[in-house]
């Protein structure tokens, strides 16, 4: 077990475990998850008499179906979203949004360059230069409280006909259906260690051990995960998601293909006054502040709920990035406060974003296993998109399991491939993702040339777009500049974490707090994230090599840990604190130091808690 | 087989206390700002009662546990989602509204209604089992109410501790003043337990517990009944949260006993 990975001949010798055999297990319930049981359920429903839909493990039982969710709660999801969602229109024909809490139709879109009125932003000359032009040309030009609005919303950007909903309340609509068909069962609460391999192959999952100590040693009320053994295991626990990563490292990636690119998403979900102006379905995408690399968003919800975020990438290499500090900065702008200025902070929350796309695709099926959703490269970087990508790939999962289950025949590599492969391939998620693939390439060189790469990969269908040679994450954090001594003194003088520091040395106001919306980050935490952790569950983020820790100057996993659960602890290392962990996973890839030239030298494993705010 | 008794414990949902909870005065009178937003859980003290009674089920062969709880079926399903990987039950479900104002007798009768009609229910060997308080904003007397409209007597309150004797009784210790217990030994069953908080640290997920209690649980909640409450002439003049104060500062280099010293003077503010 010491490299994470489970197998059939090392599955009991230290602790003894129960062993659970179903049909079909299933690691992470999200819009992919959704989508793949969605997809099973209702064919089940329709033909309930169907010999195909008998388990094979319990003869004369119908097939059974198990999903387990790492999060307390099916609606303690992240992320306000704006959709296409042409894949969930097509498994929901006749949605009505008014059915799914905090959900709208998208009735306006904008794009806006944001001015920095601050003077604080990390901007290039060539940026100044255009700014400068913007800021005389002023009125001319329609640039109104610091934001330029663009005369029209690139093509590629449009989710006309779509949606805007609150991931949490998606997630607890599907999942209230699928449970009420009494086919399918969904645990949340129980992480997955990872899977069980046998060889090469995928024979279930292993759940994480319960009544453990932080180090996962036996304590009160232990419980050793059990291991669910099944004829095929359902992958869809995300990118940083245990069952995911076990089996890149187990299997490696296709040839060319590599984890790179990443983004940690944060929102706040904010409540407006009864006569604010923004309607329902109005969607504003922004970029150029308060850093130009940090894109934003403003996604109106029913009933005076606004979901505003950011996404701060990993090729933005500067060490402090610190995402919480940027948002509050973010929804200060002129152009943004004067419609959230008198809001109430009701939910926040963050997730890491693989943002790789097609580069990043894993190996999608193998024998007793397939992949779906984000961890399987789904994700669209030219549109923005991944929860219909997602959805769809479920949705392709699950014909295709229908498919092999009235066969007869089962789910190795080939017939997994000969399905489900070959439903992404012909779909429009593929070609999507295709366009998609260098689209951001540019943006390794500069802000300015990312944005002519979009834009050329856009307006093209991908076919033009910039070269890059893309570092590993680890690798795009750039030095700070400072000589340890140097960083110590001034976070000493400033009296909080040396990325707090630097951002006020570079000339960026303090936060006026007003106990309503502008909190502190552990505010956010109680406030808004609602988090909590289970006792009895063993630490999830472990430093791999403590002395690469206290040598690493920058720190960048204390400056992007979204919950403040990473700090310096007195030993110069770094300290994990599990009860305010959110499960973002910008650990992982916000570490610059790496004891194999592989990983970094932070793991994350499965771990239980975080978010309760079934609002996000 | 002496001691094997049949629990049936009373439990209604109410909204994660993590979440935003805002009251609201609707047509229906008092409620929560999108409460079927909110996921909901157990009540924590009649969780409480449900982790005793599935461990002195455990204790007692041939004795079982059923868990009727009322609320809208759709949250009763989201909440045993969590809860039935816990413990052995039988889930007794009833589909009426959410929340806590109902009114406690029209509660209380569609309860004891339900317990009453449940199939091998041996009303001799009954442990009516409940929280000693409650958070779903009842009156706190739901539980007394269905013992009496089952006809049993022998009630007990904000109960730690029971222990089953030979012959059928059992001594049950009650929460008293200055934190003290009080002992009664009861001659036998039927009686009513309104658990405090019990000795027990909440269980385990078992995925084995999960999908043995969803065999019989997901069959239950398609067949829920339907249950109207009537208000009974009950009207609320005014509803709040309970006062809650934050008061957060960023303080460098406090000594322990000044931080001690500012939290007497502001509990002794309150």
């Amino acid at each position: 077990m010491s490299d994470g990975v489970n197998t059939e001949e090392n599955i009991a010798p230290e602790v003894e475990r129960q062993t659970m055999e179903v049909d079909i297990a299933c690691a992470g319930f999200g819009p992919a998850m959704g989508g793949f049981l969605t997809t099973l359920t209702r064919e089940w429903t329709e033909h309930p008499e169907d010999p195909a839909f008998e388990s094979k493990v319990m003869p004369g039982m119908p097939l059974q179906v198990l999903c387990y969710e790492r999060a307390d709660d099916i609606a303690s999801g992240v992320s306000g979203v704006v959709t296409t969602a042409k894949g969930i229109r097509a498994s929901f024909p006749d949605l009505n949004p008014a059915e799914i809490p905090m959900a709208a139709d998208v009735k306006q879109e904008r794009v806006f360059y944001l001015l920095d009125p601050v003077g604080a932003s990390r901007r290039s000359p060539l940026l100044r230069l255009g700014d400068k032009v913007l800021k005389a040309a002023g009125s001319l030009l329609g640039v109104k409280d610091h934001a330029f609005e663009l005369p029209w919303t690139p093509a590629f950007l449009h989710k006309h006909g779509g949606l805007v909903l609150s991931m949490g309340q998606f997630n607890q609509w599907v999942g209230s259906q699928l449970m009420g068909s009494g086919l399918v069962q969904i645990w949340p609460g129980t992480p997955v260690s990872g899977p069980i391999f046998s060889g090469k192959a995928v024979k279930g999952l292993r759940l994480t051990d319960q009544g453990v100590d932080r180090n996962g040693a036996p304590a009160d009320g232990f419980m050793a995960g059990m291991d669910v053994l099944a004829q095929l295991t359902v992958v869809g626990d995300g990118p940083v998601g245990a069952v995911g990563q076990a089996l890149d490292d187990h299997l490696g990636l296709p040839e060319g293909h590599a984890r790179r690119e990443w983004a940690l998403g944060m929102k706040m979900v904010i409540e407006l006054p009864e006569d604010s102006p923004l309607e329902p379905g109005t969607v504003w995408h922004s970029f150029g502040y308060p850093e130009p690399e940090i894109f934003g968003f403003l996604y109106v919800h029913p009933d005076h709920l606004v979901s505003v975020g950011i996404f701060v990438p990993s090729w933005m290499g500067d060490p402090s990035r610190t995402s919480y500090r940027y948002l509050q900065h973010y929804i200060q702008h002129p152009a943004l406060w004067k419609y959230l200025k008198d809001g109430t902070l009701r939910s926040w929350g963050a997730k890491s974003l693989e943002e790789s796309g097609k580069h990043g695709e894993p190996f999608l099926t193998g024998d007793g296993f397939a992949r779906i959703g984000e961890g399987s490269g789904a994700t669209n970087m030219l549109t923005g998109s991944g929860v219909d990508e997602g959805w769809t790939t479920g949705v392709q999962l699950g014909e295709s399991v229908i498919e092999l289950l009235r066969a007869g025949k089962p789910f190795t590599q080939e017939n997994l491939a000969a399905t489900y492969e070959t439903r992404r391939r012909a779909s429009w998620v593929e070609r999507g993702a295709e366009e998609a693939k260098n689209s951001r390439n540019g943006f390794h060189g500069s802000f300015v040339k990312g944005v002519i790469g979009m834009g050329l990969a856009g307006l093209t269908g991908g076919k033009l777009s910039l070269d890059a040679h893309i570092l590993p994450a680890h690798n795009q954090i750039a030095s700070s500049g400072l000589t340890p001594e140097a960083a110590v003194l001034l976070a000493l003088e400033d009296g909080r974490p040396l990325h707090d520091a630097l951002m006020s040395a570079r000339g960026w106001p303090e936060i006026p707090f007003d106990d309503r919306l502008l909190v502190t980050q552990q505010d956010a935490l109680l406030l808004g994230g609602k988090v909590q952790a289970m006792p009895g569950f063993a630490d999830h983020v472990i430093f791999r090599n403590a002395g690469l820790c206290i040598h690493c100057v920058e720190k960048t996993c204390i400056a992007m840990c979204s919950g403040q659960a990473i700090t310096l602890g007195t030993d110069g290392a770094p300290a994990f604190e599990r009860e305010k962990c959110i499960h973002c996973g910008a650990c992982l890839w916000n570490c610059g130091q790496s004891p194999d030239g592989v990983h970094s030298n932070i793991e994350f494993r499965a771990g239980s808690g975080g978010l309760h705010s079934a609002e996000n | 087989m002496a001691n094997a008794v049949h629990i049936v414990v009373c439990a209604g949902i109410v909204p994660d206390p993590l979440q935003t909870l805002e009251p609201v005065t609707g047509p229906n009178g008092p409620g929560l700002k999108n409460e079927m937003v909110l996921p909901a859980v157990l009540d924590p003290w009649a969780a409480s009662a449900l982790y005793e009674a599935a461990n002195l089920a455990a204790k007692n062969p041939g004795s079982k546990v059923w868990l009727v709880s009322l609320g809208p079926k759709a949250k009763l399903q989201q909440v045993m989602m969590t809860v039935a990987q816990k413990v052995n039950f039988e889930l007794v479900p009833i589909d009426g509204p959410i929340g806590g104002f109902p009114d406690a007798h029209s509660t209380a009768a569609i309860l004891a209604e339900s317990i009453a009609a449940i199939p091998g229910l041996d009303k001799a060997k009954l442990l009516l089992f409940g929280g000693w308080e409650s958070a779903t904003r009842g009156a706190g007397v739901t539980l007394q109410l269905v013992g009496e409209q089952l006809g049993i007597t022998d009630q007990f309150q904000g109960v730690d501790q029971i222990d089953l004797r030979d012959y059928g009784s059992f001594e049950v210790l009650e929460r008293v003043e200055g934190g003290k217990h009080q002992a009664s030994v009861c001659a036998g069953t039927p009686a009513v337990l309104g658990w405090a908080t019990g000795n027990l640290a909440e269980p385990r997920n078992n995925p084995q517990i999960g999908m043995g209690n969803m065999r019989t649980i997901m069959p239950a909640l398609a067949k829920a009944k339907k249950a109207v409450l009537e208000p009974n002439g009950l009207r609320y003049i005014s509803a709040n949260l309970p006062k809650q104060q934050r008061d957060t500062r960023v303080v460098k280099d406090m000594n322990p006993d000044e931080i001690a010293a500012e939290l007497v003077a502001w509990i002794g503010a309150e």
